[in-house]
């Protein structure tokens, strides 16, 4: 099948490489590149495992055709912090958010997208949030915690950067 | 070691595990050591190995449940770019004929070939493989084998393939019946409820389940011509016993055989089995002398992977003037599938049948199963496997039984339960249950739910027009199953031992060997919990391998929540192996005699004098160097145990949940759920909590969201996750958690096993909650999944609603 080339951004690198029109995202990211962070779990855009960010926004890569990323910045969970130390990552890590760990980088993409847009949900708005990526193991609550917990430190980092006083939430 | 009673309602909090000193770290809630790969994409799945000149193999499977295979050309597919060969049936010269790990006495053991040749029984039935250098190309491959089939009558369900008229699945069998099975006391029984003040009687329908690992199964196999080792990367929750059975599969030397479980995304019973795909995977690479990579696709999964439950039953109970229960009768038609998966005869029998006492005192019990082949995928464990099914006959009776006896439910279950002071206990279907408390979870789950107030809530609600109902499940769970002979006696073609290995490196840190293979349950952290409280050493020096032939001796794996109780214990007797080893060898340098040398915290020390000791470390160098060892005593500090307990564990508790259901749509709230569990003694609270909330998770999926479906052609109508309905997260309420501790006397941790309770307990207590709101429509039972429209439906039939 012909080829088409294009340029990806993976995690601040950039990459040139030639793919079929036809290739998912997913499988360019894993089987070509070696960025196996995001996993396929469906071919149904259903469970999330995949979920990888294209120029800022949470989408899931088994629906996404690699020619379409042509010239996009993509983040796995391999780039999404330089040492696993994103406040998502510790707060899973604390809350037991996770367990086989399968769906967690999915999951964890698409709840950094969602905190960058929603700094201080509540547990109902995290589990509406989080309804494209299916756990099988935790249950979700542990997830939710983990979300709402990370959601605390990442609003007191940026009251701290900003040099002010950490406010009580608004409601 | 004994925990303390727990109340967890807001969560427990994890610690972390710098701040635990190492005495404390057995029960403590450490963060796992696990999640730092997980979290950050580093941790390797099978699909994620890469090797060089490795291709890809895809399956050509059935489209139709039955059907003779006329014709299968395989030449377009062979002329296809990059495809590297095609397999049918005619091209395999050996056994392939995949085994039953399980027998009964009536069982009626059917082929079970690993590629179909002259008739499929199913949908997902493999018909030939394709193996190509691309992923893409292979499946573009096997779209391009040409099966030419003649259709036959399909049949799904195990009632309808028991009929004399049904399609027979297996003609050497004559029939559909896999097998016809009893336990208990039928002549009493049948007295018991001549005897009966009064009955009641319920049909039950267990629904046919989709395990759902996130992960889809996937096999890397590698092939050394030269030295003839054939190594296996595969999604196993048990790689010794898929190597045993691969082994006799395909004709490979055991010994010549590796199996690897890398890092494994979920599994909940589905990875135990051995399946046709890797043992195909692992022939073609044999064959090819070139490593070959499968992975099944979700749509795979879900018409290959074994499926669970699966039960027509028949429930009735008989009840005396008081409430009190006098019989129980069961009948049950169970879905065995197309094949028997590796252990599918045990599920819905020895591990079915065997729970129906529940947590009641019941003088007789008699019950009997018939096993059904049919056209769906094989029926094997799914988390619970069988006690679930067990649970739900026994929970919904007794909601019945209340009901028509009118009195409280929980009452009813007060009065009938096993005594505290009669452990341990017999029941009329052959367990004997270890300890237990059963008034205390429930006292707790009343208190937890404020269940008096809810009852005048529930009053008052319904003169608003509104439906409020509370749902109990009293669970018994029975798990670690053992020891070997018993299992044995019931049929199981393999021993449930388990086996470790503690061994020492000269320099003091520790590895330890277990046979058990997690697949998500952190047992790298609460295995090295139990090392280093054992040996008294730091947490951090402690190593856990799992799932991997070549590294561990042997192991049976990680099912039927075993590792804990049956691994924990394999791996306390090497560690107190290792401790007496070492005793001798700090008595030879303390110049003093054994029996005069104390183990505490590490340290090895001459009772009485307290500057004549060394540390276990210490020891360990001494023993490795072997300057000055006993003279009889070999060098080094390790030791292997296999570990047999003398008994199951039973876990028990007490779940409820609180609903409110909406007469106008049939749609169901959740107010609470509460989860009362006694595990016996934790390891780990935080890792005990995950499993819990997990379970109850896939059991409130069975209650109303999650069902197989076929149609009159046995075809899959739930053959995605778009159609079968994996709980999304709101679909699961908060759950609170408390814990009791009764300890098992069967192992020397006293923990009892947490892995399945959730789905065993969750089901039932959504079911009776439903119906329970609905006792003013006269509703007495819903069909699980409760859809909407189910509950809908059974209003309305009623002549409620309006």
């Amino acid at each position: 099948m012909t080829e088409q080339d294009i340029t990806l951004t993976v995690n601040g690198t950039e990459h040139e490489l030639s793919v079929e029109p036809r290739e998912l995202l997913v499988h360019t990211l894993r089987d070509d590149m070696g960025y196996t962070g995001p996993n396929v779990g469906c071919e149904t855009t259903m469970c999330g495992a995949c979920t990888v960010q294209m120029d800022g926004d949470a989408v899931k890569a088994c629906t996404v055709l690699a020619v379409q990323a042509d010239g996009a910045e993509i983040t796995t969970i391999e780039g999404l912090s330089d040492d696993g130390d994103h406040p998502l990552q510790e707060s899973f890590q604390e809350e037991h958010g996770l367990q086989c760990g399968y769906c967690t980088p999915g999951m964890i993409m698409t709840a950094a997208d969602y905190l960058e847009d929603e700094p201080d949900p509540d547990r109902e708005e995290i589990r509406e949030a989080l309804e494209g990526n299916i756990c099988r193991c935790t249950g979700y609550q542990n997830i939710v915690n983990a979300v709402e917990s990370a959601a605390e430190k990442m609003h007191a980092e940026d009251a701290a950067a900003d040099g002010g006083v950490i406010e009580e939430g608004g409601d | 070691m004994a925990t303390e009673e727990t109340d967890h309602e807001d969560g427990v909090q994890s610690i972390d595990p710098d701040d635990v000193d190492t005495e404390d770290i057995l029960g403590s809630a450490i963060e796992r050591r696990e999640d730092p790969a997980l979290v950050s994409g580093e941790a390797e799945y099978t699909d994620d190995i890469q090797k060089p000149e490795m291709t890809h193999m895809a399956m050509v499977r059935s489209q139709y449940a039955h059907a003779e295979i006329e014709e299968v050309d395989t030449s377009a597919a062979e002329e296809m770019d990059g495809v590297v060969a095609v397999y049918t049936a005619d091209d395999l010269d050996v056994p392939g004929n995949l085994p039953v790990g399980w027998l009964l006495d009536s069982l009626e053991q059917v082929n079970h070939p690993i590629l179909a040749g002259d008739r499929v029984r199913y949908q997902g039935d493999a018909v030939a493989i394709v193996v190509a250098e691309e992923r893409y190309q292979a499946h573009d491959a096997a779209d391009a084998v040409d099966v030419e089939y003649e259709r036959l009558d399909a049949v799904a369900h195990p009632g309808e393939a028991l009929d004399d008229d049904a399609p027979v699945i297996h003609e050497e069998a004559g029939s559909n019946q896999a097998f016809d099975w009893e336990i208990g006391d039928q002549e009493a029984t049948k007295q018991a409820f001549e005897e009966a003040e009064t009955t009641v009687s319920l049909d039950l329908h267990n629904q046919l389940l989709i395990p759902n690992a996130i992960e889809p199964r996937a096999t890397v196999a590698d092939y050394h011509p030269r030295t003839d080792e054939l190594e296996l990367d595969m999604t196993s929750q048990n790689p010794h016993v898929h190597r045993l059975l691969m082994s006799g599969v395909i004709d490979h030397p055991e010994h010549k055989l590796s199996i690897r479980a890398p890092e494994v995304g979920g599994g909940f019973g589905s990875k135990i089995h051995h399946y046709a795909d890797e043992a195909l995977t692992a022939l073609a690479a044999k064959d090819l002398e070139r490593p070959v990579k499968w992975t099944a696709t979700r749509t795979e999964t879900y018409i290959t992977d074994a499926q669970g439950r699966g039960h027509e039953t028949t429930g009735e109970m008989a009840l005396d003037e008081d409430g009190n229960i006098t019989g129980l009768r069961v009948h049950t038609k169970a879905n065995m599938g197309a094949y028997l998966s590796t252990f599918a005869p045990s599920i819905p029998t020895y591990l079915y049948a065997t729970l129906l006492s529940g947590q009641y005192e019941i003088p007789t019990i008699y019950c009997t199963v018939e096993g059904a082949f049919t056209n769906v995928p094989p029926v094997d464990a799914y988390r619970g496997a069988g006690r679930p099914e067990a649970s739900y006959v026994v929970e919904r009776l007794v909601r019945q039984a209340a009901r028509e006896v009118d009195m409280d439910p929980a009452e009813f279950r007060r009065q009938n339960f096993v005594p505290g002071d009669a452990f341990p206990y017999e029941t009329p279907v052959a367990m004997e249950y270890d300890s237990g408390d059963y008034e205390k979870t429930l006292d707790r789950a009343k208190e937890m739910l404020d269940y008096e107030e809810f009852r005048e809530r529930q009053e008052q609600a319904r003169e608003d027009g509104r439906y409020l109902g509370v749902g109990l499940s009293a669970y018994i769970e029975a798990c670690g199953i053992a020891p070997s002979e018993l299992v044995g006696e019931l049929g199981a073609q393999a021993g449930l031992w388990e086996s470790s290995v503690v061994r020492f490196q000269p320099s003091g840190t520790v590895t330890v060997y277990v046979g058990t293979s997690g697949h998500g349950q952190g047992h790298d952290t609460t295995y090295a919990q139990i090392v280093a409280d054992k040996l008294g050493v730091e947490y951090d020096d402690i190593e856990v391998e799992e799932g991997d032939t070549d590294e561990i001796p042997q192991g049976m794996g990680t099912y039927g929540s075993r590792s804990a109780a049956v691994g924990g214990g394999a791996i306390v007797e090497s560690a107190e192996k290792v401790i007496e080893k070492g005793r001798k060898i700090a008595a030879h340098q303390l110049e003093a005699d054994p029996e005069d040398v104390e183990f505490e915290n590490g340290g090895y020390q001459v009772a009485g004098a307290p500057d004549r000791s060394m540390t276990i470390q210490d020891v360990a160098g001494a023993s490795y160097l072997a300057h000055d060892i006993p003279d009889d005593m070999e060098p080094g500090l390790e030791a292997t145990s296999f570990f047999d307990p003398e008994n199951f564990v039973f876990p028990f508790g007490m779940h409820a949940a609180i609903v409110e259901v909406d007469p106008d749509t049939g749609e169901i709230e959740f107010e609470e759920y509460v989860a009362v569990d006694d595990v016996g003694n934790q390891i780990n609270p935080k890792i005990v909590e995950g499993q819990i909330h997990g379970g109850i998770a896939q059991g409130i999926g069975q209650a109303l969201y999650e069902s197989a479906e076929y149609d009159d052609n046995a075809q899959l109508t739930t053959g995605s996750m778009q159609d079968y309905a994996v709980p999304k997260p709101s679909h699961i309420p908060e759950i609170k958690t408390a814990s009791t501790v009764t300890e098992s006397p069967h192992n020397p941790l006293g923990v009892k096993g947490v892995g399945e309770a959730g789905t065993i307990a969750a089901p039932q207590a959504v079911v009776n909650a439903v119906v329970d709101a609905l006792e003013p429509f006269g509703v007495e039972d819903i069909e699980m999944p409760l859809t909407n429209e189910r509950v809908w439906r059974a209003i309305h039939e009623n002549g409620g609603g309006d």
